[in-house]
């Protein structure tokens, strides 16, 4: 049975995987993953409603589902459906977040402790937040620094409003929000636009005109010109001939309706497919949905919806968010290992290892082949590839010492990188289009790639430190020979981070020399680079002097994660300089937390062994620096 | 006693020392910048010996961080003595050797880099024609003969000396220039506003237009505007004075001044301020420094695109016309972002745009004679760390395959720890 085990583990999380892999049943007998999957134009590029969906979602309220009254969860896409084709009941959905006791105070529901509200909680309260909102922002123009300086309950006041806009957009995305029988009102405004036309041009011309349709086309336009300002994506694909980016919205397509005098077929089509679905029609729902794919693949928009299934696919299957909860499973039978030492528990946490590293790398191709760019785009992007190399250094570190010590760090960082990258997701699009000084896949592919496996190393190193500190001063389960394993580790993995890093810093000098004719401009994020590159080369020709010994250099690895996480998110908080794109504000409390927790973990490490539980009653293990008085020779590893 | 020095030098824990100061200088380095900005962190911290604190007020300094220049430099010196001390040329050591003539090689690279590279930048519109590229940050007097139809004599006095006073004479002018007055910094005043010391001038624009001065500034999107009042004489006697300031020469600020008081003085603002003397129009300016080259580029189109829908830019690009007659260069380049235009020894780069006119570009110009040398350094560094960490796998593969195979249930702890503790490292 035991023998098994670990067959069976995959089994089970391998069903997990696959089941998500299948298409999502029609609910009601609506078809809505076939809507989710319809794409459309956002932040510069093409994804699937239901990216929009959950993007939206998570930004408003943190999470990428909604929660009913009666506890069911609803999908993103059925959401947003509902907020585009019935806005009246989307209004009672719960989606805004409101957490600042100040802000719920203002809402009136301090008593409640809601946390969630729907837009009808607010209603009442709209202009007031408006209000303050405006207020706010009135003064904070032109102060850069204004964003950073918001106390937390101006931040949640600002992140209500501006999710309240967000959902007024969507609303307003591909019907005005207030529309009874959208289908029904198109056809009326089609028959009204000749006789409108005239009448406009008859007044123009101080002729007699008839005053009824000059008003009726006059409304129209009125209506469409507010629902033209506000729709949030771009949901009208260009035309045969036109540029394959030139999408535009419903209401100044509708706008242009009047000019032209036709309704852009798209129009009419998504109008069947928001009319059904308010007036709970399933077949006319599906059926529309398949009218307008079969229009789109007939105007060569076949791309687009490959596009769609594809995001839509990745969206469903989540990749990274399994990933990070099978790691976990390896990272407790990886400690489980560590306290009954069976061979076959650790063989069952080496393999689901394995699981979540197939699924992190299916994830990270998949990305790549939709964004078709190097795995690094952004920060997202940046902390699931720390993650990856990580778990691939750590991997092999298992195979070659299988002592568990391989899989618990594995399971760490493959855990808190996705979690992080997870959080980031929040603030937006995670494929979002890159800048144009970016727009380069040469250099996105080697400094980029080469500089985030240098992050991924020293955080690995950095890892193995804490599981030294932390079994060797609490537990009594370091054994001198983990302990050397430990070390030796801790020492192959700088020197693969002291080349990637100094590779990498490198080549984004060249980078820098090639595109802007210089190598090397001490700016923030250069400097950050450098910084690891420095720390590896004081940790190395510590050790080579006999300068530090074991401790030491768990000491120096644990600083190694102070350095690079200084690197890779605290040189972004500064705000300055050319690489500043990926500023974001929570984690800057969270950074702090993590480099108390290692000049802590660092404290521990440079007490003298008695205090060790697992050196206590031992001679010394080494200590930190060599006898005074010799000079230290270089000593090869 | 030079056996100590040569030891001191040459030794590992002054390496560790010299790194660990390094590190504490480039990240107070970077924090510096959130306040002073990049170009003042860059003189201060990194092209300085040490890193001075003065307080306000006080006239006196204390280092208070050894500076880039010092770190360099000791590095450079410990690393050659380790090297003279304990070179051996044994194929154990071939990458750690290769990897430190490439550092030596990087260091001494970005010595010169630092001290040869010019950065300059043209800013044209449409159309228009430059056979010169404008420093950024550093100002010349230019006395320009324009009594030749055919060419320009032009005569160009670094600020520095301005801000130096006192007289300034040389042989190729017939004439003596004499700082009066000089502001680092200044303001443009009318004669009842502007509190404190101003110039005023007896020709010229200066004679309606004063110049108040100003504190010192020093952060990357505010930048000093000298003025000076300044003095022209012959052996015969004064020829006249004049006021002088980047506020009525450099973009941005001509610009401003010009919105502010343009109605007041009409075209007298942009206007060169001109003298004759000795049967010569002369033409002095305080302006930025003006690298001449033997060759022109036109702005023939400049782009500068978003991604539909959004704020995002997705393309900037110059289409300029390079023409070079003694080369027999005439051809149109497009510069865009990552792909700079390199010629002649120079490299003009997609800088960036006005956000009020969609027809002007900017193009950064880099000189730099030393651009080579990182490419080899880095080569070097990364071979040798190559070599070294291959030679490691190797070692540490031989010694993994040579254990005895880890037994199923780990040895009893007590036993062994004692032991293995006594032979750790």
């Amino acid at each position: 049975m035991k023998k098994f085990l670990p067959w069976i583990l995959v089994a089970i999380f391998g069903a997990w995987i696959v089941s998500d892999m299948r298409p999502p049943k029609p609910k009601d007998n609506f078809n809505l993953a076939e809507f989710g999957r319809l794409p459309v134009l956002l932040n510069g590029r093409i994804q699937p409603f239901d990216s929009v969906a959950r993007n939206a979602l998570l930004s408003m309220s943190g999470k990428s589902t909604v929660r009913l009254e009666n506890g069911k969860r609803m999908s993103a896409t059925e959401w947003l459906l509902e907020a585009m084709s019935k806005a009246d009941v989307a209004d009672t959905r719960k989606i805004f977040r409101a957490q600042h006791p100040d802000l719920e105070s203002l809402l009136g529901t301090e008593q409640a402790r809601l946390e969630y509200y729907s837009f009808n909680d607010i209603t009442n309260h709209l202009e007031e937040i408006e209000h303050k909102a405006q207020a706010l922002a009135e003064s904070e123009r032109g102060k850069e620094d204004a964003v950073k300086l918001r106390t937390p309950f101006q931040k949640d006041l600002m992140h209500l409003y501006n999710s309240l806009i967000l959902d007024h957009r969507i609303k307003n995305s591909l019907q005005p929000e207030n529309a009874d029988d959208f289908s029904q009102e198109l056809e009326v405004f089609k028959e009204k636009i000749p006789a409108g036309l005239l009448a406009l041009q008859a007044s123009e011309a101080n002729e007699k005109f008839d005053q009824t349709d000059l008003q009726t086309i006059a409304a129209f336009f009125r209506r469409y010109q507010t629902i033209s300002r506000y729709a949030y994506p771009l949901a009208v694909p260009p035309k045969a001939g036109e540029p394959r980016d030139a999408w535009s919205n419903v209401g100044s397509s509708l706008m242009e309706s009047m000019r032209s005098n036709e309704i852009h077929p798209a129009i009419t089509k998504l109008a069947a497919v928001t009319t059904a679905y308010a007036e709970n029609k399933p077949a006319d729902f599906n059926r529309a949905i398949a009218d307008y794919r079969t229009w789109m693949e007939s105007n060569h928009l076949a791309p687009e919806l490959k596009k769609g299934r594809q995001e839509f696919f990745f969206n469903q299957l989540q990749p990274f968010y399994k990933a990070m909860v099978i790691y976990v499973a390896a990272l407790l039978l990886g400690c489980a290992f560590w306290l009954n030492l069976s061979e076959w528990v650790r063989r069952s946490a080496f393999a689901l290892l394995g699981v979540a590293f197939v699924i992190h790398t299916f994830g990270l191709l998949f990305r790549m082949y939709l964004e078709g760019r190097p795995p690094v785009t952004n920060l997202y992007s940046s902390a699931v590839f720390v993650g990856w190399g990580s778990v691939v250094l750590g991997t092999i570190l298992e195979k070659i010492y299988k002592n568990g010590i391989g899989i618990v760090a594995s399971g760490v960082v493959g855990f808190i990188t996705l979690n992080i990258a997870h959080h980031l997701a929040m603030s937006g699009d995670t494929m979002e289009m890159l800048r144009a000084v970016l727009d380069t896949n040469i250099w996105l592919a080697t400094h980029v790639v080469v500089i985030t496996t240098g992050y991924a190393s020293m955080f690995l190193a950095g890892l193995l430190a804490v599981i030294y500190v932390v079994r060797g001063f609490f537990t009594k389960t370091l054994t001198p020979e983990i302990a050397k394993s430990l070390s030796r580790m801790v020492y192959g993995i700088i020197c693969f981070a002291t080349l990637f890093s100094f590779v990498g810093t490198i080549l984004g000098g060249i980078w820098a020399d090639q595109s802007w004719g210089r190598f090397w401009g001490w700016d923030p994020k250069e400097n950050g680079a450098l910084l690891i590159v420095l720390w590896c080369a004081i940790v190395l020709h510590a050790r080579w002097g006999g300068l530090v010994k074991e401790r030491g250099l768990m000491a120096m690895a644990l600083f190694g994660n102070i350095v690079t996480s200084w690197s890779w998110f605290g040189v972004n908080m500064l705000g300055i300089g050319l690489h500043s794109y990926g500023f974001m504000d929570a984690a800057a409390t969270w950074l702090t937390i993590f480099v108390v927790s290692q000049l802590l973990l660092i404290g521990l490490a440079i007490l003298p062994p008695r205090f060790w539980a697992s050196f206590k009653n031992q001679e010394s293990p080494g200590a930190p620096s060599s006898p005074k008085g010799k000079e230290p020779q270089p000593a090869s590893a | 006693m030079i056996d100590r020095v040569f030891r001191f030098f040459s030794s590992l824990r002054l390496t560790v020392v010299l790194l660990a100061c390094a590190l504490l200088l480039v990240f107070v380095g970077t924090l510096a910048q959130v306040k002073f900005g990049l170009y003042e962190v860059q003189a201060e911290f990194f092209r300085n010996v040490f890193v001075w604190w003065h307080p306000k007020g006080a006239n006196w300094k204390i280092p208070i961080l050894p500076g880039g220049w010092l770190l360099g430099g000791m590095l450079l010196l410990n690393l050659v003595a380790a090297h003279l001390k304990r070179f051996q040329f044994t194929k154990k050591k071939i990458g750690i050797f290769t990897i430190h003539a490439g550092l030596i090689l990087l260091l001494l690279g970005q010595f010169f880099t630092e001290v040869f590279q010019v950065e300059s930048n043209i800013r044209f519109e449409e159309g228009q024609t430059r056979n010169y590229s404008e420093d950024s940050r550093h100002n010349e007097l230019a006395i320009i003969d324009v009594s030749n139809p055919d060419h320009d004599q032009v005569y160009s006095i670094p600020e520095t000396l301005l801000a130096k006073g006192g007289e300034i004479r040389d042989a190729k002018l017939p004439f003596t220039i004499r700082v009066k007055n000089y502001f680092q910094n200044s303001e443009p005043a009318g004669p009842m506003s502007g509190a404190g010391n101003k110039i005023k001038a007896s020709d010229g624009i200066g004679k309606r237009l004063q110049f108040a001065e100003a504190p010192v500034v020093a952060t990357m999107d505010n930048e000093n505007k000298p003025a000076a009042l300044l003095e022209i004489a012959s052996d015969k006697g004064a020829i006249g004075e004049w006021t002088v300031s980047t506020w009525l020469t450099k973009y941005p600020w001509s610009a401003i001044l010009g919105e502010q008081m343009g109605s007041m003085f009409g075209t007298a603002l942009s206007e060169p301020q001109s003298f004759q003397y000795d049967g010569h129009t002369y033409r002095l300016a305080l302006r930025p420094i003006r690298y001449y080259k033997p060759y022109t580029i036109t702005l023939l189109d400049f782009r500068h695109d978003n991604y539909r829908g959004t704020d995002i830019p997705n393309n900037f690009s110059s289409k300029v016309h390079l023409s070079d007659p003694k080369r027999g260069e005439d051809r149109d380049v497009l510069i865009r972002m990552n792909e700079p235009l390199r010629y002649a020894g120079e490299t003009f780069f997609q800088a960036g745009f006005d956000e009020n006119n969609d027809k002007v570009t900017i193009l950064q110009v880099v000189r730099n004679p030393a651009a080579i040398t990182p490419y080899l350094a880095c080569s070097l560094v990364a071979l040798g760390l190559l070599i070294q960490f291959l030679m490691h796998l190797v070692t540490f593969g031989r010694r993994q395959k040579n254990k005895p195979a880890p037994q199923k249930n780990s040895p009893k702890r007590k036993t062994v720890a004692v032991a293995a503790a006594k032979g750790a490292l």
